[in-house]
């Protein structure tokens, strides 16, 4: 903690102020599933949001996304304070959202899940400029995408991924949440996607990700937040170390992570005191 | 980074050709080469359903040589066109992933209130017809309440409606169970004997290759434009050419008989308009992808009940649009009407021609492929004075091959890592 607050004030995000919460609480009957959040994310920057299963991630990110609604505080979307009542009025406020699992239709081929819902002329699809856009968003985001008019059972997971950020895109959003965005995917895909993630962040967009992943997460975050239990448990930047992340995440100072760590930093103190 | 190091490098290709590893064909010989390769990982198409109607003419013509005769064949256009029209609001309660089992009941209701309306009550035809498709389409509507607010599976609710339908077609009918439509009228030489003037009918079949034509210079010229490869003039000359050349052949060969009949003009245009319906515009895009992934679709903002409203009560209007026609074939409005095998051989042919049971895939001309393997072995056993036993149990083995083929082809398709 200590540490933290050294390093609190040393990077100045560059964007604007995109979204800010203050008190955010929700509770489910008896259950605080949220108490008194705070989070603040600009412009051209990555925010991850780490913490233990039944931290509060998912159901701020679904607070966010307009699924839940808070019980208590308040959010500030670019100035303006708003309620959304539900998925579509956050989406039209600019904030879109990247679900787990990506609901895409593996029947329909990329251009068709790109505009689902969204197609242009609806009386007579225009598929050449849908066609073309398709392109232009995964060109902005240097995709990998043989092409777009094969079914999206036929990608792997990472294009798959790919697929579902650039429709995120497509109505120009201020701020990205994506959902545990890396958790299905093996190596290089999973590189492929932070690339993605940078590149979105390069374009001015505000950007959430959730993650179990601490490489992932040092890789792209700009900030990391931790939560536990509900509550706020510090903000991290990515030199932080997995010990201090790990204990922020679980609370405890002593596991099995910190003390592998204990025994590796003992071992690197011990052979460099035997070299003079 | 690496792909502007790579726009930099190949900046003259084109949007969707940059990619290394995508394999493109040109040129004729490469739209067949393309057609093989789709075929080899099992997206089939129409092609299943193709060879079986040839195989299955084969064989008749070879038992009964009458079979293919011109005189034959315009009746079995005319019998198409009522099972083919109920067919056809199959295809759209299969896009959604859904059934409905009462479609037989529907028609014959349909064609019960043609008889109660026109003759018993005198309305004007128009009239009556207008009036059972409007019940056909209310049915719908209640199936969509059950589905959409009570969660009643449609199986189910088509299946109660199946038998409740049933008790309302004999219930307007009464004690007398059958009701004549007068010979010599409109409404019944239209489903007998009306066909189109041999000259209208071959410019009718030129009508689709132009427009094959039109739109595929118009769609070179727009993807040329927007930096798309396009598909190579002479490519779309040549599909234009055959359908055309195909089309008038059945023409000239109909023509030497009675000729088209209007009811199977009308049935064609009715699947013409579907299949645009289905393929270019949005509700037809949202119909697909519900059927695909219903949660993906309501996720993107489409509004799901609605679709399935919509893939209802177009399907019992167009049954009850059948059992109108059907009605006007047989000039008479009986008990016996939408009853027997109308149900099944309605959803078979969706399904013979390859319409997948599960959702999401199909098209419209499959009701037209597949009502007419069903009336070929219908009409080919009966030429052979064969009685209707064995109908059943042929019908029932092609539908079984089809949903057969479908599966495998879906499990190739899936290896080959196409949707």
């Amino acid at each position: 903690m200590a540490r933290m607050t050294e390093t609190i004030d040393r990077k100045t995000p560059a964007g604007e102020m995109v979204l800010s919460l203050r008190g955010i609480s929700k509770s489910f009957g008896a259950v605080s599933a949220l108490t008194d959040i705070d989070l603040d994310v600009h412009a051209g920057e990555v925010v991850a949001l780490v913490g233990d299963n039944g931290a509060g991630k998912s159901t701020l990110v679904k607070t966010l996304a307009g699924v839940h609604q808070p019980t208590a505080g308040t959010i500030t979307f670019r100035g303006q304070p708003v309620t959304m009542t539900d998925p579509s009025a956050a989406l039209n406020l600019g904030i879109a959202t990247v679900f787990q699992d990506l609901a895409l239709c593996e029947n329909l081929d990329v251009v068709a899940n790109i505009f689902l819902g969204r197609e242009l002329k609806p009386m007579q699809l225009d598929e050449t400029a849908m066609e073309v856009r398709s392109w232009t968003l995964l060109n902005e985001l240097s995709a990998r995408i043989p092409s777009v008019r094969i079914p999206i059972a036929s990608l792997s997971g990472g294009q798959r991924q790919t697929v579902a950020i650039a429709r995120s895109l497509l109505l120009e959003p201020k701020l990205i949440l994506l959902d545990e965005p890396t958790a299905a995917l093996g190596v290089a895909q999973t590189a492929e996607v932070l690339n993605l993630i940078e590149r979105v962040r390069d374009r001015g967009l505000a950007v959430i990700m959730i993650s179990h992943n601490m490489e992932d997460v040092r890789a792209v975050a700009d900030r990391i937040v931790v939560l536990r239990l509900g509550r706020n448990n510090g903000v991290f930047y990515p030199d932080a170390t997995n010990q201090e992340l790990v204990g922020a995440i679980t609370g405890a100072v002593d596991n099995s992570v910190t003390r592998r760590e204990d025994r590796r930093h003992a071992e690197q103190q011990l052979s460099e005191g035997g070299q003079p | 980074m690496t792909g502007n190091v790579k726009d930099n490098a190949f900046p003259a290709t084109m949007l969707d050709r940059s990619d290394e590893r995508l394999k493109h064909e040109a040129g004729i010989g490469g739209a067949v080469r393309a057609f093989i390769d789709r075929v080899r990982s099992g997206d089939l198409g129409s092609l299943p359903v193709v060879v079986g109607l040839a195989l299955i003419w084969t064989v008749f013509a070879s038992l009964n040589p009458i079979f293919l005769s011109s005189n034959n064949l315009v009746n079995l256009l005319f019998d198409c066109s009522t099972v083919g029209v109920i067919a056809l609001g199959i295809v759209c309660v299969l896009m959604v992933g859904e059934i409905d089992l009462s479609v037989g009941s529907i028609s014959g209701f349909a064609s019960a209130i043609v008889g109660t309306l026109w003759v018993n009550q005198g309305w004007p035809v128009v009239l009556a017809i207008l009036a059972a498709v409007a019940v056909g389409g209310l049915i719908g509507s209640l199936y969509a309440l059950l589905y959409n607010r009570l969660g009643m599976p449609s199986f189910v609710a088509t299946l109660s409606g199946l038998l409740a339908v049933l008790g309302m077609q004999l219930y307007i009918l009464g004690s007398t169970g059958s009701i004549n439509l007068p010979y010599g009228s409109a409404m019944v030489n239209f489903g007998q004997m009306l066909v189109m003037p041999r000259l209208l009918a071959h410019i009718l079949a030129v009508v689709p290759g132009v427009v094959m034509l039109w739109t595929g210079v118009r769609t070179i010229s727009r993807r040329r434009e927007a930096n798309l490869s396009a598909p190579s003039l002479g490519s779309i000359v040549l599909r234009a050419a055959a359908t055309t050349l195909v089309l008038e052949i059945i023409v000239l060969y109909l023509n030497q008989d009675r000729g088209i009949p209007w009811m199977f003009g009308l049935f064609v245009g009715l699947v013409m308009l579907m299949n645009y319906a289905l393929t270019r515009t949005q509700w037809g895009r949202s119909m697909t992808a519900v059927g695909g992934n219903r949660e993906a679709a309501r996720r993107a903002g489409i509004n799901v009940r609605r679709i399935y409203a919509s893939a209802f009560v177009l399907c019992s209007m167009l049954a009850a649009l059948g059992g109108v026609l059907s009605a006007s074939r047989l000039a008479s409005a009986s008990q016996q009407a939408g009853t027997g095998d109308v149900n099944l051989n309605a959803i078979a042919a969706a399904v013979i021609g390859g319409t997948s049971l599960f959702g999401g895939r199909g098209n419209a001309y499959s009701a037209l492929l597949g009502i007419i393997v069903i009336q070929s072995i219908a009409n080919g056993l009966t030429l052979l004075d064969l009685s209707s036993s064995l109908r059943y149990m042929i019908t029932g083995g092609v539908l079984a091959i089809a949903v057969i083929v479908d599966s495998l082809a879906r499990r190739s398709r899936v290896s080959h890592g196409r949707a």
